[in-house]
C-alpha cells in the first residue's frame, strides 16, 4: 500500500527521506486501522452469510440472516425505541445545554461557580450515573417519586412502566447536558464582541441579537453537537443494560443492547454482524444527511479551529 | 448579551444586579436540577441500612455511616477491581499519548504522498461507532486467545489511540512555531529526534489534555471490559457494578458508596487540571461515552 502511494519516483532524496519518516510516524495508526477497523469490517462481510456460534465450526447459510432480520419483531422494536429515544433526548439535551450556556455567557456574578456546579454532575462515570438513576427511579420512594409526592402527583413505577421507561431514560440523558453546555460556552466565547456592539448600535434588542448574531455564529457548534449527539445516542447501551435490561417487555430494548444480546448471549455471530453493518449504514446515512442539510442553516465564518 | 456589562459605571451596578436577578434565578434552578441527584447519591452513601427510602428524604442524615464505603470494598473484591482498572488506565494512557503524538506529528510536519487521503480516512473513522467493529474484533481477539486478559483493552491503545486524539495533537503541533524545529534540524537532528526532544516538550498542554481524556475514557469504560473480561478477578471498577446489578446482595447505600468511590478520581482530575479537562471536553464532545 505504501509502495503504491510513494512510488511516484520523482522525489528528491531529501523528500524521499521526509516521506519515509512520515510513513514511519503514522505507521501505528495505519496498522491499527488495518488490523482493528478495516480488516475486521471486511471480514464481517463474510459473516453476514454465516451461521456461527463460536463453539461449532461456521456454516454458510445463504441469506438466512437477512430473512430473519425482515421478520424479527425485536429488531424493529429496538430500532423504533432507539429512534424515539434519540429524537427526544438529543434535541432536549442540546436545548437545555444551549439555554444554560447562554445564561452563563452573560457577565453574571459567580459565573465560574455556576459553571462548575452545573457541569460537575455530568462527569459522574456513566455506570455510576446509571446506578444512581436506577435508585432515583425506585418505585418505593426514590427521589423521583418523592418529588412527585411533593408536587401532589401520583406515584409512578418509572422503569417498570411500559409508557414511562423511555421518558425516564430521556430525562436522565437530558440531565447529562454538561459536556454539550461546555462546548456551547466555548462557541459563544468565540463570537467577536464587536458584532454585539454593532448590533446594539443598530438598535437590536436582546432577542434580535440572539436571533441574528448569536445563533447564526453558533450554528457550527450546534451542528457539531447535534452530529456527535445523534451518533452517540444511537449507541446507547450502558444505561439500558444496567437499569432496565430492555424491559419491561421490549419497551426499552435499544439497538445496541439487542446487538449485544444476539452476539454475546445468543452467540449468533452472523446475525450480530448483520446488525452491526446496519448500525454502520444508519450512522453513515444520518451523518451524510446532516452534512447535506447543514449547508442550509450552518453559517461558517471564515476559518475556525477546533 | 454580554456587551453591556463592560461599559458599566459604578452607579449602574445596582441596576445591573437587578437586571441579572432573573438570570440568577434561572441558573439557580439549573444548578439545583444538576446537583440534586449528586447530593442524593452522596447523602445516601452515608445513610444507615433501612434509611435509604425514609420519608421525607433525609438530605443530611443525622448519623454518618462511613462503613458503607468499607462494606462496598469488602463485599466484592473491590481492591482487585481497583488494581485492574489502574493497570489498564496506565497502559492505555502511555500507549495513547505516545503513539498518538507520534502519528499526529507525522501528519503535522512530514510531507509524504497520500498524506491528505490518509488523514481524511483517519478523520472519517472518528465518526465510526465502536459497536460496528465489536463482533469481528471480538472474533479476532478470541482467535489470538486474548479473551479474559487485559490485552484486548490495552493493545489497541498502542496504535495511535482514538483518531480524535491524533486530530487534537496534530492541531497542537501545527500551532507550534517551527523555528525551534528548524534550528534543531540545522544542528543535524533527525525527524524523530526533533519530535521527541523539541516538539514533545512544547506540546505538554495538548498532551495533558489527551492524557485526561484517555484516563477518563478507560476508567469509565464498561462495554469493552464487559465483553472481554470473564472472571471476577479480572474485573475493573466499572465492570464490578455488573456483579450487583440485579442482585440484592448490596444495599442501595453501599451501591451509592461504590458510585461515589468511582466518581472521586474523576472529580479529582477535574479540580487538579480544570483548564485541560475543559479543553478536552470542548475539543471533543465525546466525553461521557
Amino acid at each position: 500500500m505504501i509502495a503504491a502511494i510513494s512510488g511516484s519516483g520523482r522525489l528528491s532524496p531529501l523528500q524521499r527521506r521526509e516521506a519515509l519518516n512520515g510513513y514511519f510516524a503514522i505507521m501505528p495508526w495505519l496498522l491499527g486501522f488495518i488490523i482493528f477497523i478495516a480488516g475486521p469490517m471486511v471480514y464481517s462481510l463474510g459473516l453476514l452469510f454465516t451461521k456461527w456460534d463460536l463453539l461449532t465450526p461456521p456454516v454458510f447459510n445463504g441469506f438466512a440472516n437477512f430473512q430473519r432480520l425482515a421478520q424479527d419483531p425485536t429488531f424493529f422494536a429496538s430500532l423504533g425505541n432507539t429512534v424515539f429515544y434519540t429524537a427526544l433526548a438529543v434535541p432536549l439535551q442540546l436545548l437545555v445545554a444551549l439555554c444554560v450556556a447562554l445564561l452563563l455567557n452573560t457577565n453574571i456574578v459567580g459565573q465560574n461557580l455556576y459553571r462548575a456546579v452545573i457541569f460537575l454532575p455530568s462527569q459522574i462515570p456513566i455506570v455510576a450515573t446509571a446506578l444512581l438513576w436506577f435508585f432515583i427511579y425506585s418505585p418505593t420512594n426514590g427521589l423521583a417519586n418523592a418529588i412527585m409526592g411533593g408536587l401532589g402527583l401520583p406515584q409512578q413505577r418509572w422503569l417498570w412502566d411500559i409508557h414511562l421507561v423511555k421518558p425516564a431514560l430521556i430525562v436522565m440523558t437530558v440531565w447529562m447536558f454538561g459536556n454539550a453546555m461546555i462546548i456551547f460556552l466555548a462557541g459563544l466565547q468565540d463570537i467577536p464582541q464587536q458584532l454585539y456592539e454593532a448590533a446594539e448600535i443598530d438598535g437590536a434588542g436582546t432577542y434580535r441579537r440572539l436571533r441574528h448574531v448569536t445563533l447564526p455564529l453558533l450554528s457550527p457548534t450546534i451542528f457539531f453537537n447535534l452530529v456527535i449527539g445523534i451518533i452517540g445516542s444511537f449507541q446507547v447501551f450502558i444505561q439500558v443494560f444496567i437499569m432496565t435490561d430492555g424491559g419491561p417487555g421490549t419497551a426499552s430494548m435499544m439497538y445496541v443492547l439487542y446487538l449485544y444480546r444476539i452476539g454475546f448471549e445468543e452467540l449468533n455471530m452472523g446475525y450480530a454482524a448483520l446488525l452491526s453493518w446496519i448500525l454502520f449504514l444508519i450512522v453513515l446515512l444520518i451523518t451524510l444527511a446532516q452534512f447535506g442539510v447543514a449547508r442550509r442553516w450552518v453559517h461558517y465564518e471564515g476559518e475556525r479551529d477546533g | 448579551m454580554a456587551s453591556t456589562a463592560a461599559s458599566l459605571s459604578p452607579p449602574d451596578q445596582r441596576g445591573r444586579t437587578a437586571r441579572q436577578l432573573p438570570v440568577h434565578l434561572a441558573l439557580l434552578a439549573m444548578a439545583l436540577f444538576s446537583l440534586l441527584p449528586l447530593v442524593y447519591m452522596i447523602s445516601t452513601s452515608v445513610k444507615a441500612d433501612g434509611r435509604e427510602f425514609a420519608v421525607p428524604i433525609e438530605w443530611a442524615p443525622e448519623e454518618i455511616h462511613l462503613e458503607n464505603y468499607q462494606r462496598s470494598f469488602t463485599r466484592f473484591p473491590t481492591l482487585i477491581f481497583l488494581r485492574n482498572s489502574v493497570i489498564i488506565v496506565v497502559f492505555c494512557l502511555i500507549g495513547e499519548v505516545f503513539t498518538g503524538a507520534l502519528v499526529a506529528y507525522g501528519f503535522a510536519r512530514a510531507r509524504f504522498p497520500g498524506r491528505h487521503v490518509l488523514f481524511m480516512v483517519m478523520l472519517s473513522t472518528m465518526m465510526l461507532p465502536q459497536m460496528v467493529t465489536l463482533i469481528p474484533q471480538f472474533i479476532l481477539f478470541r482467535e489470538l486467545g486474548w479473551i479474559n486478559t487485559f490485552l484486548p483493552l490495552i493493545v489497541p491503545a498502542f496504535f495511535g489511540g482514538h483518531p480524535f486524539y491524533i486530530f487534537l495533537l496534530r492541531q497542537f503541533f501545527m500551532g507550534l512555531p517551527s523555528e525551534l524545529e528548524d534550528a534543531a534540524r540545522i544542528d543535524g537532528a533527525g525527524f524523530f529526534r526533533i519530535w521527541w526532544s523539541v516538539a514533545m516538550p512544547l506540546a505538554k498542554p495538548g498532551l495533558t489534555t489527551v492524557a485526561i481524556l484517555s484516563i477518563l475514557t478507560h476508567w469509565n469504560d464498561f462495554t469493552t471490559p464487559l465483553i472481554y473480561l470473564k472472571s471476577t478477578k479480572n474485573f475493573t471498577v466499572a465492570l464490578g457494578i455488573h456483579l450487583f446489578k440485579d442482585s440484592y446482595q448490596m444495599r442501595f447505600n453501599q451501591q451509592m458508596a461504590y458510585a461515589v468511590m468511582m466518581t472521586l478520581p474523576v472529580f479529582l482530575l477535574f479540580f487538579l487540571f480544570q483548564k485541560n479537562f475543559i479543553r478536552g471536553i470542548t475539543f471533543s464532545g465525546m466525553g461521557g461515552r
